[in-house]
């Protein structure tokens, strides 16, 4: 079927009325741009509205203390409580499949005052008490030195890592801040490492605006003794947070004295079921991109069956001739098939690449101008330059169907006989 | 070469049939020239169909170089047209967008045959109708003398048992004509059997036998001497 003598055949065929062939063609070229472009621009809006996660591990969660909303063992309601260190060892022992419990302090933030001071100096920063596997949970980049250790959580060093907005707030250009000391509400820190965050969006200037500090040192330095200001848990990857969390509150509740139907008394904010709701949202855009965009690829489809029928008929002559002369009737039909099948193929991929085009342009838009709310790197992976050949070959076959066996349909002697 | 047994054929449109073939009977040997001649509606085209396995009898046997033609699905009447026919029809029906070599071409490509080969047999065809330098053209660049002549070398090229020719020279003026016949007798003369369907009776008596065809039978059949185109050209 695919030898050198048919394809001649065709693009002869093709060659033969090449406005027509172009304008049929288009409506296929157009269909599968706007198909693809419309995949592009949901993935898009999906990046952009993601980066708004951060790169936090989202199979997560934070919990934090309220007050107590029922009176429970002679305790009044409205109490409030605070979880401890050993809390987080009796998750980590109780509560199986958790990949990450880190207990949080803060300090400063949100329009915060000056709370840190190197020399001259001054600056607003958030400051964080954290354990080592922080940075696994949410990732960042160090640029330089190190994060902190546990045995800096041992030892309760005073030691820091500063974002690169810190940097910028308290030394000079130029200036190394490795070694350096940092004097946080009074407090003396070394600087051991620096670090921005991974590859993150809008937010950046929040998350390099921190300083980080070991969890026990921030305990002493700053009289939280062995209170927990909040936790942020991790499960493992095969685990959802969601299915995991009741037990970790049930545990939180019986250790803190608070009634078991207390739903108040402990806030948290479940990462992974906001994360799951908006993947489900983008991959119903996904399905309407599809959608809508077959259905556009259609009508170009149609078109293209449209034509063949056309060149069917005007070329019933020819085809009689063809049969007079030895064509089988497959072969006639396999031409107009092949025929459709390279027409759709050929404008299809056309379409494809004129997608990655306005893609490439879009993208290269954005990158100057800097970027936009919800949106970034609009792109489509090579799956779906698959998918799109794939549905280019099934129409294709299906424009050249009713054309091919209508060319065959005729009894040679009639064909020969039309003008 | 066909032998030819009570054939009938009939039309039908809606609730009318046409009785076209009232049962023909009818032999040409190898090597014979014969004109079928008619007037319109005699049947004469539809008996050339039914030789050439373009159209189908209801009735009767038709048998070509031994082989009995009998309920052809078109794959198989598509081979027996290739291995053994070729045609010649009276608007010549080359296909407009190919050259003369493509057109010539064309048969053996669905015979199968190397580019090469079918080259080099076209350009062989086309020389020997005295085309060889216009092998690059297309049909429309073509008088109808060339055009058929083409043609002819068309229906050669697949090297054929049986030539069949509607009407070959009716759309050409009489000199063309003649030499078309020429080009026919030619053939002929180096053993091709010839069929050819014509209306005019200076191309018939061009050939060896004339087949007189009304109504749906044959009313004559007789060898004539053969007239020489060469002599009118």
């Amino acid at each position: 079927m695919f030898n050198k003598e048919r394809w001649n055949e065709i693009l002869e065929a093709l060659n033969a009325n090449k406005f027509r062939t172009f304008l049929t063609a288009f409506g296929v070229f157009w269909g599968i741009t706007i198909l693809v472009l419309l995949l592009a621009l949901t993935n898009g809006l999906k990046n952009g509205v993601t980066a708004d996660f951060g790169d936090f591990a989202t199979n997560s969660m934070f919990m934090w203390t309220q007050g107590t909303t029922k009176p429970y063992k002679g305790l009044p309601k409205g109490r409030y409580f605070n979880y401890k260190i050993d809390d987080v060892e009796a998750i980590k022992a109780e509560v199986p499949n958790l990949k990450y419990v880190s207990p949080r302090n803060q300090l400063g933030g949100f329009r915060g005052n000056n709370n840190a001071v190197r020399g001259t100096k001054t600056g607003a920063f958030e400051i964080y008490g954290d354990y080592p596997e922080f940075i696994k949970q949410q990732p960042m980049d160090i640029l330089q030195g190190r994060f902190i250790s546990y045995s800096d959580i041992n030892a309760k060093r005073k030691v820091c890592v500063i974002g690169v907005d810190v940097i910028k707030g308290l030394y000079d250009k130029d200036e190394d801040p490795l070694g350096t000391y940092i004097k946080i509400n009074g407090v003396n820190f070394m600087v051991v490492g620096t670090f921005k965050m991974a590859n993150s969006q809008g937010d950046n200037e929040q998350d390099a605006n921190t300083i980080y500090i070991p969890f026990t040192t921030f305990g002493q330095a700053f009289n939280r003794g062995d209170r927990v200001g909040w936790m942020a848990i991790t499960a493992n990857d095969e685990v959802s947070i969601t299915a995991l969390k009741q037990q970790v509150f049930d545990l939180m509740k019986s250790r803190h004295k608070v009634h078991p139907d207390d739903e108040r008394a402990i806030g948290h904010f479940d990462l992974s079921e906001q994360f799951e709701r908006i993947s489900g949202l983008f991959s119903i855009l996904t399905i309407v991109g599809y959608f809508v965009g077959i259905l556009v690829l259609a009508s170009g489809i149609i078109g293209i069956n449209n034509i063949m029928l056309i060149v069917v008929k005007e070329r019933t002559k020819e085809i009689g001739i063809r049969r007079a002369l030895g064509a089988t009737p497959g072969m006639i039909k396999g031409q107009i098939l092949q025929e459709s099948l390279i027409l759709t193929i050929l404008s299809g991929m056309m379409g494809v690449s004129f997608a990655a085009l306005v893609i490439w342009v879009m993208n290269a838009i954005l990158d100057n101008a800097g970027p936009v709310e919800n949106f970034a790197n609009p792109s489509v992976g090579m799956q779906v330059v698959f998918v799109a050949l794939i549905i280019l070959i099934v129409s294709g076959l299906l424009a050249g169907l009713i054309p091919a066996s209508r060319a065959t349909k005729m009894k040679p002697v009639d064909a020969l006989r039309t003008e | 070469m066909i032998q030819i047994k009570d054939l009938h054929k009939s039309y039908h449109m809606g609730s009318n049939s046409l009785h076209v073939l009232k049962g023909i009977n009818f032999t040409v040997e190898e090597g014979e020239l014969v004109s079928i001649m008619g007037s319109s509606g005699s049947g004469k085209s539809t008996l050339l169909n039914i030789i050439g396995m373009l159209d189908e009898a209801d009735k009767g046997s038709y048998t070509l170089d031994g082989v009995v033609i009998k309920d052809l699905n078109e794959k198989i009447a598509a081979k027996y047209r290739n291995q053994f026919l070729g045609f010649v029809f009276q608007s010549f029906n080359l296909i407009n967008y190919k050259s003369a070599l493509d057109n010539v071409s064309m048969p053996m490509y669905y015979q199968g045959l190397k580019r090469k080969e079918r080259t080099d047999r076209a350009m062989h065809y086309l020389e020997k109708v005295g085309l060889a330098d216009w092998h690059h053209h297309l049909p429309s660049e073509l008088s109808g003398g060339q055009k058929q002549r083409v043609a002819i070398a068309r229906a050669l090229a697949s090297e054929p048992k049986v030539l069949l020719a509607d009407e070959p020279t009716g759309a050409l003026d009489s000199t063309t004509s003649y030499e078309v016949m020429e080009l026919i007798q030619q053939i002929n003369d180096e053993g091709k059997t010839i069929l050819i369907v014509t209306h005019e009776d200076d191309i018939a008596h061009m050939t060896k036998r004339i087949v007189n065809l009304k109504d749906g039978v044959i009313i004559k059949d007789e060898n004539v001497n053969q007239v020489k185109a060469k002599a009118h050209v």
